[in-house]
């Protein structure tokens, strides 16, 4: 009854701020300067007085501003996320065209960095001073200060140009007509490269928090207790100093996952992947507003989603965390 | 009928051969049938339908699908397409097209004079800005003659009617598919349907766009490759490497950095051409604000002319792709003149004539153009030229929206900005000097406010006078003018160069290049 009580407190919440953030996100995108009409005016070359009134028709820019947050919110509460007149499609259909190809990238990356990056900084935890303790958190370090474009065309040059190992741009090979395990093959090796470069950056900041978690927690008190017990060092690990150890990490994978949807602007222009964030970024140069506010509120609406979920997930691995929290 | 006039008699007499005469440098080798191209395309086009949208990737790829009525060759002279002659009546006013037999649609319905009438008469004039300037300025009126045939009867003489009746400016649109809708909103547009040699097989958003063979094209015989993608890779370095790692055959001009150019030019098998930008001859130079204080004064615009190194821009900043400009034609457009001022690079007399002018040191601010990095590195190396006549040079940034709007709305002092000259000084040129063109909220008008009585007069009578050689004579004069004024500063006739393996033949065959190559292209 507490949980059904606490979801539904929640999920009241979360609607209010999406609302918040769809009114929010709606005046910050026109405090930017500049004019949708103008810009597609602009790719033209060529444009006069007549067309960016037709334009701005098209848009609905000719209407009060008031008018426009009205008919957008009122969208947006019978979830119709609005039209690109850019593209002339419904900003749902270019979402959702767009949202495989970004959870499968997103989603690799983040298997790989919490699995990779917990496994690791565990390790280094438990022998911590030593070799490979230097080993991982160096590689860490450098990951982690390393710009992802640079790690994405170094990558390229060496495993595509150099090696020819790895395709280096796309989602698949295009033409190719593969079908079946063929086409799972070929996306699978597309996939390597971007979600390496996306991955590793994550792995190193999971590996770093999860080290200094680890660390943290050897010197408490009940983990001296369970080692006065006499318990095998393995099974204070496993038992006592991983989970309580993991909670900073699962805030932080909670955050991460919320913004999984949201796609990986820069791994996906270098890789040329058809994400979602692409989608946002091409949109954000164009003033594409129907399809920025669109992706905005999807990308919002997971992070309220992924908060619920993490909550929900604090309460499972920490007993001490009440319905209320 | 009026008198044929001499120079296109030669065209509406050989048609048949004209189409195949064409073909010639190709003829050469036998050309292929079969096999697959890998274009890049950068940006994403946000449609194919060509007649609503003018953006560079749109023509790219839309080149292929639509057609008009004529094709212009490399050296702007107009040849077959849609139309398989042409006649011109003795006083110049009078067009009449004869249009091919047996075209027909990609959705199998026949084209015909209708067709031509509602594209140019109704859809373009309402739609393209472009063409409407010229169909409600100089067209009396559009009139079908028989199904086959297609009369223009224009007010008075227009020198660059022909030039108009390319692909870009004027594709033929499906009377049947957008007569009595609205046409932003027929959802035919997410479709297109064309006359021309491709058809559109498959749009995957941000990853390909896939053209097929348009197997019931009226010229037989083409065209001969059996399919076209046009791959989405917004990064130009990853689009340098998937060139030289043969993901992609063709890089477009402007899709990798002029520095790249050279490097992949070595590869084996690569082959590079300027070819192809004739009717564009892009023009790139520094806008300058003539409403704001001492950018107004001749003398100080000539003394930033002597202050600039424009043959370092053009051989450090650009590789040393492209050619310096002399006035406000390109040497690529029609009634191009070199006989005017020219500024050497001088910086004494530069600062003799920006002291005369009565700089009193104020800040300069210079609205870079969000285009790439090539272009925030030129104007440093300006800023840098600036500095040393004593000019404080301010570079203020940002994006291409921030841009469109600030440059329509004259909000900067100086600022860079490069237009497409179209071929004929009518229709790319006068537009940035005239004083009717000085409309706000439009970056491609006359932006920096610049107004000459004697100018707008000689444009205006250059366009619709007759014959050729009158045109020549006020276009000389008109650019001595300017160049001697500089409403703007002249940096660089740019070039664009198209990188690609050399299996692919024949691929730039017309003015517009890449735009409608595809028709005579072929693969090794």
């Amino acid at each position: 009854m507490d949980l059904i009580r606490f979801l539904g407190a929640r999920l009241g919440k979360g609607i209010l701020v999406l609302f918040a953030i769809a009114t929010l996100n709606f005046f910050l995108i026109h405090a930017a300067p500049g004019d949708p009409a103008q810009v597609m005016a602009g790719e033209a070359g060529a444009s006069d007085a007549v067309l960016l009134a037709q334009l701005r028709e098209r848009f609905g820019l000719d209407q009060p501003l008031t008018t426009q947050l009205w008919l957008y919110l009122k969208g947006y509460a019978t979830l119709d996320l609005g039209f690109s007149y850019r593209q002339q499609q419904p900003v749902l259909t270019l979402v959702m065209a767009r949202l495989p190809a970004t959870l499968l990238l997103t989603g690799t990356a983040f298997v790989i960095s919490l699995g990779l990056g917990v496994a690791l900084g565990t390790l280094a935890a438990r022998r911590a001073g030593g070799w490979s303790d230097s080993v991982i958190t160096t590689f860490a370090l450098v990951f982690y200060a390393t710009p992802l474009f640079w790690i994405a065309l170094m990558s390229q040059i060496v495993f595509s140009l150099n090696l020819g190992w790895l395709p280096n741009v796309g989602y698949e090979t295009i033409g190719a007509r593969y079908t079946g395990l063929s086409h799972m093959l070929d996306i699978a090796r597309h996939l390597v490269l971007p979600a390496l470069t996306l991955g590793l950056f994550f792995t190193a900041l999971y590996a770093r928090m999860m080290r200094a978690s680890m660390l943290e927690v050897a010197g408490a008190d009940f983990v001296k207790t369970a080692r006065a017990k006499g318990l095998a060092p393995a099974r204070v690990t496993r038992r006592h100093i991983v989970p309580n150890a993991i909670l900073p990490v699962v805030t932080l994978a909670g955050l991460q996952a919320g913004q999984l949807v949201g796609g990986a602007v820069l791994t996906e222009t270098v890789f040329a992947w058809p994400g979602i964030g692409r989608l946002m970024f091409d949109a954000l140069v164009q003033r594409d507003y129907g399809v920025l506010l669109g992706v905005f509120f999807v990308s919002s609406a997971m992070v309220v989603l992924f908060n619920l979920i993490t909550d929900l997930v604090y309460r499972l691995v920490d007993p001490r965390i009440g319905a209320t929290a | 009928m009026a008198r044929v006039r001499s120079t296109f008699l030669a065209f509406a007499a050989t048609t048949a051969l004209a189409a195949f005469a064409m073909l010639a440098p190709a003829a050469a080798q036998t050309p292929k049938k079969g096999g697959t191209v890998h274009v890049v395309v950068q940006p994403e086009p946000p449609m194919l339908m060509q007649g609503l949208n003018q953006n560079g990737p749109t023509l790219m790829i839309a080149g292929n699908i639509y057609e008009s009525l004529l094709r212009l060759d490399e050296k702007l002279v107009p040849q077959p397409s849609l139309a398989k002659s042409w006649e011109i009546s003795a006083d110049a006013k009078v067009y009449t097209f004869k249009l091919q037999e047996g075209v027909k649609w990609h959705d199998g319905k026949p084209f015909s004079a209708d067709d031509v009438v509602f594209t140019l008469d109704k859809f373009l004039r309402e739609v393209h800005p472009r063409w409407r300037p010229t169909v409600n300025g100089q067209v009396e009126k559009i009139e079908k003659v028989d199904d086959l045939t297609v009369r223009i009867t224009l007010k008075q003489p227009f020198g660059p009617m022909l030039l108009s009746m390319e692909s870009s400016t004027t594709p033929m649109i499906p009377k049947h598919i957008y007569d009595g809708t609205d046409y932003r909103a027929n959802p035919a547009n997410t479709t297109p349907i064309g006359t021309g040699p491709y058809k559109l097989k498959e749009w995957k958003k941000g990853s390909y766009i896939h053209l097929v063979r348009n197997e019931d094209y009226w010229l037989k015989g083409r065209p001969n490759i059996d399919e076209i993608y046009y791959q989405i890779i917004p990064d130009a370095a990853a689009r340098a490497v998937a060139f030289a790692t043969g993901k992609v055959d063709v890089l477009t001009g402007g899709s990798v950095d002029v520095r790249d150019i050279a490097r992949l030019s070595k590869q084996p098998n690569t082959c590079v051409t300027a070819k192809g930008w004739e009717m564009f001859a892009p023009h790139a130079w520094v806008s300058v604000n003539h409403r704001n204080g001492v950018l107004g004064n001749k003398q100080f615009r000539q003394g930033l002319m002597h202050a600039i190194d424009r043959q370092f821009g053009k051989d450090v900043v650009w590789d040393g792709v492209g050619k310096l400009p002399t006035g406000p034609m390109s040497s690529k457009t029609r009634f191009y003149s070199g006989d005017v001022t020219k500024y050497d690079f001088n910086v004494a007399k530069a600062k003799e004539l920006i002291k005369a002018s009565g700089y009193k040191g104020e800040t300069i601010k210079f609205l870079g153009l969000p285009y790439g990095e090539i272009w925030t590195r030129w104007a440093e190396a300006i800023k840098q030229n600036l500095a040393d006549v004593g000019v404080t040079m301010q570079i203020e940034t940002t994006d291409v929206a921030g841009w469109t709007q600030r440059a329509g709305n004259f909000d900067f002092d100086l600022t860079f900005n490069f237009l497409y000259q179209f071929g004929d000084p009518a229709l790319g040129v006068a537009r940035s000097y005239v004083t009717t063109n000085i409309v706000k909220g439009n970056p491609f008008g006359n932006i920096g406010g610049y107004s000459n009585p004697e100018v707008d007069k000689l444009f205006a009578e250059a366009a619709n006078a007759t014959p050729d050689s009158r045109r020549q004579e006020l276009y000389t004069q008109v650019q001595k003018l300017l160049a001697d004024e500089l409403p703007v500063l002249w940096m660089l006739e740019m070039d664009y160069p198209t990188v690609y393996n050399c299996n692919v033949k024949n691929l730039v065959n017309t003015a517009i290049g890449v735009n409608d190559a595809f028709r005579e292209a072929w693969k090794e």
